[in-house]
């Protein structure tokens, strides 16, 4: 019939619309953390289309990337997610390190725990998980610690947000206990454990979209990453970021090739393209955050080049980069971490 | 006996229309749904970010908004998915409603209202993290990356919702007439499309836009099962929602308000001028 | 008659054959004409609508893969976290209250927004109903209006509402009824009136297309044997509204108690339902056999309840008729 004809005309014109055409790019990375006219700048330069899809954690990313057909080419995931997504094969050395660009890298940033030698990906961004704290409700003696957020004062209970990352929340819970990182030990664990669960408590919310929650004052103070605080900062000025005196986690995105990807070819340009200082400018200003390319500070915003949450300030604890621990150590994490969850 | 029983003096003349406190709640009801969103769009015309004090009058953050290329591709993409996803799902269901109704029981009756309503009976989050798997599987082995998964998503959960206004339609509706056409000789697609469809239209058209709705307002699965390059409005606005730059959104939110407002009154309008 | 059986779009000359023959004809061939007409839904549905769900009931019964997805051993541990959980540091076996207490609330949050939704619905629909013919289209258009635009908008402006320097709290601290903001937003509360809020109109559409049908006559013969008006209520006009009851329950309690973005956006990540506890385990939690089971579960559980209830309501009516 005329009519079934029609039908089958029309699913065959959808299914066949989306086929990979020369000359594009899809980019999968965190929601907010791309300037639209950086790539817009790629794409005049290059003529390669790119799109850009977004996600709010590493998890949703790599559930996506795992259950295979994203379409996606390039992500961004997290240190720690970088070294998990090489162990499971999802994604593809690029031979970073033979890239033009390659030479702008900052040397410190080069070899790192997740990709030595740079074969698989190009940093991104780096930063710190602290805690923003509008002082306008509390400024009293506890500002330096993470006392803040585990044994709160009464100004801010119930006025406290946590970020929804187990690492960062871990690694900052046992920071806060003194008590070392990537921690097997079953004594030390419990009493994270029996913290966490009592912090919990004087908990308003554990999620995303901190910068919006700081901004209405739903929260006055927050587990944050340094950029998102500079925003928050931006909006209501007495906002500022603590780097508590026991110590916080220190982080680096950095894109990816996928192992699927379609257009390799253009992903790599990409990737040469991002390690430009102009660009990676222009990357850091939109988000607040460092970069590992040399000579981009003459490109960035000109408030960041003192803001202290990028360079510090006196007494501030130092940032570390924690590697990933052990399967057993992670598969204790996660029980912790579920265990707060529900 | 007497004729007629003394009934009690009424104190009102009955007035079928009159419960009392219907009114007042009926009143509720409206206020208590247009009231958020009228906030919300009064206050997109805000001066400052504040959803209390009004300030000034600005534009300001239509502005913003209107500079924001990804709201516009995620309106486009919806759209067009919406009215795939709603052209398919309806013509599944106007075939399975005729199929269904209007007949004695048939075997595998409870097996066909079952599988049509599966959709409607399984939380969101189930079906797209299933569905995720499943077209991964899928797109591993063929290597089809296509925007027809995403519209494949879309009309299963469509199906049931247009099939319900459907087959209330079909079922006021008796067999005489197609009865008296095929007396008259007429083929039975003759009187499928003369007689049959117009009658069933208001049905369809319910239908259709219930579908429409449902799948514009589609978040979780499209969130999980999209492509690469097909962010949808609601995964867009979701992403947004995250940033810290609140009135945009309102200002966002309100154009979305208005275009929809728009547009179904532009609908009831052409629908209800039929009926008279 | 041998057209007796006929789907409303089938009919056979029945000149050539005898009439069993005839009939038997016309039935087989309807029969399959009804089978060829549904067949696009139950393939679409079948397909992509039931195989995902087959592929979720096989993960839960494996093992979770070690940072993602599933490793192919077989077990029931996944199960066995449904209900039960393991102490992390001693290793022994107790209820897994966690897991209760957020279906519990589901249920509980679900069921509350269903009878709210309701309480606010029926005289609603009701009052649209009974308005003379001419305004009736145009509150139909004024009530589902909203209902059209986005549900993120719409939860979103309910947002703005509710928060600590929202709408509600700056009006009652500008008229002096409180000091402090009211904590409204990120409880149990702010979902259930989210909830009610996103849902509402789904009750209020099938309750008036049962209404519209009402006879109103009926309604005033009651009167006149009751006297009462709330008596012509239950005993009335109730049962006489009960598939378009039914329906709106049905419409709004499903998708209330598998409710995703309203609970994470209002709940704020520690009053999760279960919607959010399954997302959990696809994505952060690293638990996808677990994630597969509680939703296994939670499908089992809406299919029992509304089996239930729908017995129930049958019954219920059936001895008041």
């Amino acid at each position: 019939m005329r009519l079934t004809s029609l039908i089958a005309a029309g699913v065959g014109l959808v299914f066949a619309a989306g086929q990979a055409t020369a000359g594009e790019l899809h980019f999968y990375n965190w929601g907010n953390y791309t300037d639209p006219k950086v790539l817009e700048k790629f794409t005049a330069e290059t003529g390669i289309d790119i799109t850009l899809d977004g996600y709010d954690s590493n998890d949703m990313m790599l559930a996506k990337v795992k259950a295979g057909g994203s379409g996606y080419d390039l992500a961004v995931p997290s240190g720690f997610m970088v070294k998990i997504m090489t162990d499971e094969g999802l994604i593809q050395k690029a031979g970073v390190n033979q890239m033009a660009n390659f030479k702008n890298v900052e040397d410190q940033w080069v070899d790192v725990y997740f990709d030595p030698g740079r074969e698989y990906s190009v940093p991104w961004q780096w930063g710190s998980t602290g805690i923003s704290l509008n002082t306008k409700y509390y400024d009293g003696p506890k500002s330096d610690s993470w006392a803040l957020v585990f044994d709160p004062p009464e100004e801010l209970k119930n006025r406290i947000n946590m970020v929804s990352e187990m690492s960062d929340v871990i690694a900052a819970g046992l920071f806060y206990l003194g008590l070392p990182q990537c921690n097997g030990n079953k004594a030390d664990l419990k009493k994270l454990n029996d913290m966490l669960q009592s912090a919990k408590e004087d908990w308003r919310t554990i999620d995303y979209g901190i910068v919006e929650k700081m901004t209405s004052e739903d929260v006055y103070a927050s587990h944050n990453w340094n950029g998102a605080s500079m925003r928050a900062r931006r909006v209501i000025p007495e906002i500022k970021y603590i780097y508590p005196k026991e110590g916080l986690n220190a982080w680096m995105d950095n894109v990816v090739l996928l192992s699927d990807a379609k257009n390799v070819d253009e992903a790599k340009v990409f990737m040469n393209f991002l390690m430009a200082p102009e660009n990676a400018g222009m990357i850091s200003s939109f988000a607040g955050y460092a970069n590992a390319i040399k000579g981009s500070a003459e490109f960035m915003n000109p408030d960041m080049a003192e803001a202290p949450e990028i360079v510090g300030y006196e007494g501030a604890g130092k940032p570390e980069f924690i590697p990933p621990c052990t399967q057993e150590v992670q598969a204790m994490y996660t029980k912790i971490w579920n265990n707060l969850l529900k | 006996m007497p004729d007629t029983v003394a009934l009690p003096p009424r104190s009102r003349p009955f007035d079928v229309r009159y419960m009392p406190g219907f009114t007042s709640m009926a009143w509720l009801c409206l206020i208590g749904l247009y009231a958020p969103l009228l906030i919300m769009a009064f206050f997109s015309f805000n001066e400052s970010r504040s959803v209390t004090t009004f300030t000034d009058f600005s534009f300001r953050w239509y502005q913003i908004a209107a500079d924001n290329a990804g709201v516009k591709d995620a309106t486009i993409l919806s759209l067009k998915l919406a009215a795939l996803s709603t052209v398919f799902a309806t013509i599944a269901a106007t075939m399975a409603g005729l199929a269904t109704t209007r007949t004695r029981s048939f075997k595998g009756q409870a097996f066909v209202f079952a599988v049509i309503n599966q959709p409607l009976m399984i939380p969101e989050i189930v079906t797209a993290v299933g569905t995720l798997t499943f077209f991964g599987i899928i797109k591993q082995v063929t290597g089809i990356q296509s925007f027809g998964f995403l519209v494949l998503a879309h009309t299963v959960f469509c199906i049931p919702f247009a099939y319900m206004p459907i087959r209330a339609r079909l079922e006021d509706m008796d067999l005489t007439f197609e009865h008296v056409a095929a007396d008259l000789y007429a083929s039975p697609w003759k009187a499928f499309r003369y007689v049959t469809f117009p009658m069933m239209l208001p049905g369809i058209i319910a239908g259709a836009m219930l579908a429409f709705v449902i799948s514009l307002d589609d978040v979780i699965i499209s969130l999980l099962v999209a492509g690469a390059g097909e962010t949808t409005l609601p995964v867009w606005m979701i992403g947004q929602l995250r940033r810290g730059l609140t009135p945009e959104v309102n200002a966002i939110s309100t154009v979305l308000l208005g275009v929809t407002i728009i547009f179904v009154s532009f609908f009831f309008f052409l629908t209800f001028r039929k009926r008279k | 008659m041998a057209i007796g059986e006929t789907t409303a779009t089938g009919s056979v000359p029945t000149t050539q054959m005898s009439g069993r023959e005839a009939t038997a004809a016309a039935e087989r061939r309807s029969v399959r004409k009804r089978w060829l007409l549904v067949s696009p839904a139950l393939a679409i549905i079948g397909l992509v609508g039931i195989m995902p769900l087959a592929i979720i009931a096989v993960y839960s019964f494996l093992s979770p893969g070690p940072y993602a997805g599933i490793s192919w051993d077989p077990t029931l541990e996944a199960w066995l976290n449904v209900f039960m959980e393991r102490d992390i540091f001693d290793e022994t076996l107790g209820i897994n209250y966690a897991h209760a207490s957020i279906v519990t609330r589901s249920f509980v949050l679900a069921f509350v927004t269903m009878i709210l939704a309701l309480i606010v619905g029926f005289p609603t629909a009701y009052f649209i109903a009974t308005r003379p013919d001419k305004q009736r289209y145009l509150w139909l258009f004024i009530i589902s209006l909203p209902f059209w635009s986005n549900l993120l908008v719409r939860t979103f402006a309910m947002m703005l509402v509710l928060r600590d320097n929202g709408y509600i709290n700056s009006s009652l601290i500008y008229l002096n009824v409180i000091e402090k903001p009211l904590e409204i937003i990120f409880t149990n509360t702010a979902v259930g009136i989210g909830l009610t809020y996103a849902y509402l109109p789904l009750m209020v559409m099938p309750l008036y297309a049962s209404m519209e049908k009402l006879d109103f006559r009926l309604i005033e013969a009651g009167y006149d044997l009751y006297g009462n008006r709330w008596k012509v209520l239950w005993r009335i006009v109730i049962p006489l509204v009960r598939p378009g009851i039914i329906a709106g329950c049905i419409l709004v309690f499903i998708p209330a108690i598998g409710a995703y973005v309203t609970p994470k956006l209002l709940g704020g990540g520690k009053n999760l339902m279960v919607g959010n506890l399954i997302a959990n385990q696809f994505g952060t939690s690293r638990d996808w056999p677990l994630g597969s089971a509680i939703s296994l579960f939670l499908m089992l559980m809406v299919m029992v309840a509304l089996i239930i209830y729908v017995r129930n309501v049958i019954s219920e009516a059936d001895k008041n008729a």
